[in-house]
């Protein structure tokens, strides 16, 4: 009986209309988490992933993304503040909070001597699902396991087995699925599958929340990138509107003679002055149709502006984050 | 809503079955290691028990001394068995990390105890049985409480298995691990009467004997074989709920403070 209640609050027809709707399926309120030697790995945050997106969480090392997510998942004991999985309590209402979460760790942490097969057939089975072995052949097919469900997990390689580790968390069917860092030691080609199969979930209602080292990671699959650093949120995100910025150039001119000001008649190509005068900058999207940068260059003639050298500077994700980083420090 | 207030109350017995065939499945694997060797040990020291000090001790409480120490070594094996079954069952996910699915399924910590506990317990009771079975074959048996006899041999493998449990998650490495049962557990079995009566011994160490809890299991136990005991049965039995009952206690505390499993 309760997996059949479990199975309908997962079926991805029920999940838009069910308890939520539009809220978001993960709500994190005031997280702490200090650990037992006094660090403080979580401070106040407060985070919302919405229902079947594609989240990014970046940050150098040591940043917070595992505690984060272990305190979610409920394997690290929150120290205060509250996490909701679609409205259930994680801690009060455990079983229906994480019914709903699938977790792939960061660390390769897999059984030796079990098969393939054995461990996700586990895993199964500890989210309280009934057995079904088509769901489990369809994922391990899906992962390019299935040769291999025989298989001593011992025998497999890293790659294989981070896929196992995926294959764990897909076997009970979560409507929210965690991945941290899913590409450390992943091949290219495999990090290529492994994306698709990420999107193909998402198409399937799945929320996915990933963790990554590699910007072109976020670039390439999340709708919202969040960037946390020393246990803070700096920044949540749409992709697109960091694409926007990532999309602006920066042309900057360097003067023969300083300026005092920016004469009227470029008012519209809202210049930067530096402090010093020496130097103008110009924002532009290397992306759109016209750049401006002929129309410029003819009004800084028409002014008399000379300048003896130019350059311009591309706005990555990168930069967004280091600066971030930096910052935050 | 009365969906999640009911699942919140409804057993995830989906849960404890895979951990529990989990758990048997690993025990079917190493079936050398987890049933033969314990029966190999113990027909070892029957000969060495039985027949050496035998030829000398004929008869306790008109029993053969052969007889007379089957419950003992049985127990002895359900001691050691149980608790390392558990402690290694329950170590080894932390000790590879793979506990990080145990924590974050939604799975009661009563069914994770009940999972593991119920595999390990069930493991060393049929291995006690076995043992019983070969023993048959040596000595000739007879058992006059064959119901009590089962619920010594339940409640003394489950109590051992949750011991286990504890030293298991209390465990920081693998000496540890090793510690509890090689210092404590099988020191105690030896000196709790498994090869002889505490009437044998000298008033003093009677006296000590008593606080050795182990005494208490051997002497019911062997009293539901031959209707002889050391301590009385009520006792013994009083004895056998009472540890139980500080085991659970002790795994209610660890779970609910998440010691050493969640920091
Ligand atoms: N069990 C622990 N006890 C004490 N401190 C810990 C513990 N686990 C993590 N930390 C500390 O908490 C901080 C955050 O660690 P966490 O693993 O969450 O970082 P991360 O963002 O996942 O880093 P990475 O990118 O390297 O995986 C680190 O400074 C780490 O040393
Ligand atoms: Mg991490």
């Amino acid at each position: 009986m309760t997996e059949q209640n479990t199975i309908e609050r997962n079926a991805p027809a029920d999940r838009d209309g069910g308890t939520g709707g539009d809220d978001p399926i993960v709500q994190v309120r005031g997280l702490t988490k200090t650990y037992g030697n006094g660090f403080e790995a979580l401070k106040n945050i407060d985070l919302e992933i919405q229902r079947g997106e594609i989240f990014a969480l970046l940050g150098p090392n040591g940043a917070g993304k595992t505690t984060l997510i272990s305190v979610i998942c409920g394997i690290v004991n929150a120290t205060s503040g509250s996490v909701l999985v679609d409205g259930h309590d994680n801690v009060v209402d455990f079983r229906a909070a994480r019914s709903l979460i699938g977790l792939v760790p960061q660390e390769l942490t897999t059984d030796a001597f079990e098969t393939v097969w054995a461990t996700v057939s586990l895993s199964r089975g500890l989210f309280g699902k009934p057995s079904n072995p088509a769901h489990i052949e369809k994922v391990l097919k899906d992962l390019s396991l299935w040769d291999k469900k025989d298989s001593m997990i011992m025998s497999l390689s890293g790659g294989m087995k981070r896929r196992v580790l995926i294959a764990k968390a897909l076997g009970h069917e979560p409507a929210v699925l965690f991945l941290d860092e899913p590409s450390a030691g992943v091949d290219v080609e495999l990090r290529r599958a492994m994306w698709d199969v990420v999107l193909e979930l998402q198409k399937s209602g799945v929320t996915i929340i990933l963790t990554t080292h590699y910007i072109g990671e976020a670039e390439e699959l999340a709708d919202r990138v969040g960037v946390i650093n020393h246990g803070e949120i700096v920044l949540v995100e749409e992709k697109t509107q960091l694409m926007q910025r990532f999309a602006q150039k920066r042309l900057t001119l360097h003067l023969n003679e300083a300026l005092s000001e920016i004469p009227d008649s470029l008012t519209d190509f809202r210049l930067e002055l530096s402090n010093d005068g020496n130097t103008l900058h110009y924002a532009f999207d290397a992306k759109g149709e016209r750049t401006g940068i002929t129309k410029l260059l003819t009004g800084l003639q028409a002014a008399g502006i000379t300048f003896r050298d130019l350059d311009t500077q591309q706005n990555s994700l990168e930069d967004i984050f280091v600066d971030l980083v930096r910052n935050g420090a | 809503m009365t969906s999640h207030s009911f699942n919140r109350r409804t057993f995830n017995w989906q849960a404890v079955w895979a951990l529990f065939k989990f758990e048997m499945a690993r025990t079917r694997r190493t079936l050398m290691q987890s049933i033969i060797s314990p029966v190999v040990s113990t027909c070892l020291y029957f000969v060495v028990f039985g027949s050496a000090i035998g030829s000398r001790i004929t008869e306790i409480d008109g029993v053969s001394y052969g007889a007379f120490i089957v419950p003992g070594l049985i127990m002895l094996s359900l001691l050691t068995q149980s608790v390392s079954n558990a402690s290694f069952a329950i170590y080894f996910p932390k000790f590879i990390g793979t506990v990080y699915e145990i924590l974050s399924a939604p799975i009661s910590y009563v069914e994770i105890v009940v999972g593991y506990v119920g595999a390990a317990a069930l493991k060393s009771i049929i291995l006690g049985l076995i043992i019983l079975a070969t023993a048959s074959l040596i000595v000739p048996l007879k058992i006059a409480h064959p119901g009590m006899m089962l619920l010594f041999l339940v409640l003394t493998a489950v109590t051992f298995a949750l011991l286990g449990f504890i030293i298991g998650i209390w465990a920081k490495n693998f000496e540890q691990l090793q510690v509890v049962p090689l210092l404590v557990i099988t020191p105690l079995t030896f000196l709790g009467g498994t090869f002889y009566t505490l009437d044998m011994l000298p008033p003093i160490w009677q006296k000590i004997s008593l606080f050795n809890p182990v005494v208490y299991l051997i002497s019911g136990f062997r009293w539901s074989f031959s209707g002889n005991s050391d301590v009385s049965v009520g006792i013994s039995l009083a004895m056998a709920l009472l540890f139980l009952a500080m085991g659970l206690v002790t795994v209610w505390w660890i779970f609910k403070t998440g010691y050493r499993l969640k920091q």
